[in-house]
């Protein structure tokens, strides 16, 4: 399904018909065009290129390789930097136009939106926190306060099984979070608002589809 | 806070409420829905706290039932109070007055 590229502002927290307080993430949609159609008989897949401008966050200078690729989306005043893909199916392709700008009435309240985001990044993170070990006893003379212990059996294998959890990098992954719905949209402001949280800090980029 | 934000949350931030101190004595109306019965359950007690945090803004209301203390917080935008009334203001030198959960000149006085 096609989608859109946006950034996430902030989370608050709005009043539906029943006077319940429901926790919004909102976002705000940037002016997404289509830069690229990919087809299975050229490319071997399905797919449509968005790419996302910004009227707040101008970005000043393209290169002449980017140019010459809106060029051939009839996209010349707008300088545009930031490409994704969605996948898309055979059926959907053909209504599509080059430079055509996506509009937000795709999305309706009610709906279930798929957010795709990078996780807040936590840095080189040790066992407890990366992986939940249980940490060693903090008195009595012990030392391993936060120690791996064990990491797999002697000259039998001789090695260590890959995929061992150990410490390292933790945090800032691509996250998908499927079925959030969608409780708030200002189409005039392209601002979308759904119910619960979603990855990343704000200000990040952020993809959303049906 | 961003001003998009704000915008969105200035529709849902009641401007008819009354300024509620630390120490004020309210009654406050609660809307309330059993099955199919709708009512409005009123009920009076002393401010103890106050959280402002825009349209999250709440507070903590204790009253005393049959000798027991309860305290209750009220999300003060939310639709579902519909009325606010200040009765009598206690003179207070905090900002949370959570020690009137043991002193007894205050509780007399409530």
């Amino acid at each position: 399904m096609i989608g859109l590229l946006g950034i996430k502002l902030d989370m608050t927290q709005i009043f539906n018909d029943q006077g319940l307080a429901i926790p919004i993430t909102v976002i705000k949609v940037g002016e997404c065009f289509i830069t690229q159609i990919k087809k299975h008989n050229i490319d071997g897949y399905n797919s449509v290129q968005i790419g996302y401008y910004d009227n707040f966050n101008k970005c000043k200078k393209i290169n002449n390789s980017i140019k010459g690729h809106l060029k051939k989306a009839n996209i010349f005043d707008k300088n545009i930097k930031i490409f994704r893909e969605f996948k898309l199916d055979s059926n959907n392709i053909d209504n599509l136009e080059l430079g055509e700008k996506i509009p937000l009435s795709l999305f309706q309240i009610g709906d279930k939106l798929n957010v795709i985001a990078y996780s807040i990044g936590k840095g080189f993170a040790g066992y407890q926190k990366r992986h939940n070990f249980s940490r060693g006893p903090m008195s009595h003379g012990s030392k391993n306060h936060r120690l791996p212990g064990s990491i797999g059996a002697g000259t039998t294998p001789g090695r260590v099984y890959p995929g061992k959890k150990m410490a390292g990098h933790l945090g800032n992954h691509k996250t998908t979070i499927k079925n959030l719905e969608i409780v708030l949209i200002d189409i005039e402001k392209n601002i979308i608002g759904v119910k619960g949280s979603i990855p990343g800090k704000s200000g990040n980029l952020i993809s959303i589809y049906k | 806070m961003n001003s998009q934000i704000r915008n969105i949350e200035s529709a849902y931030i009641k401007d008819n409420i009354p300024s509620i101190q630390i120490g004020d004595l309210i009654k406050i109306g609660v809307f309330i829905k059993e099955g199919n019965k709708e009512r409005i359950q009123y009920s009076e007690g002393i401010v103890i706290s106050k959280h402002n945090a825009g349209i999250n803004t709440t507070i903590t209301m204790r009253r005393t039932l049959q000798g027991i203390g309860v305290e209750r917080i009220y999300l003060i935008h939310s639709p579902k109070i519909t009325s606010i009334k200040i009765l009598k203001h206690f003179k207070i030198r905090r900002a949370k007055i959570f020690y009137i959960r043991n002193a007894k000149k205050l509780k007399e006085k409530i």
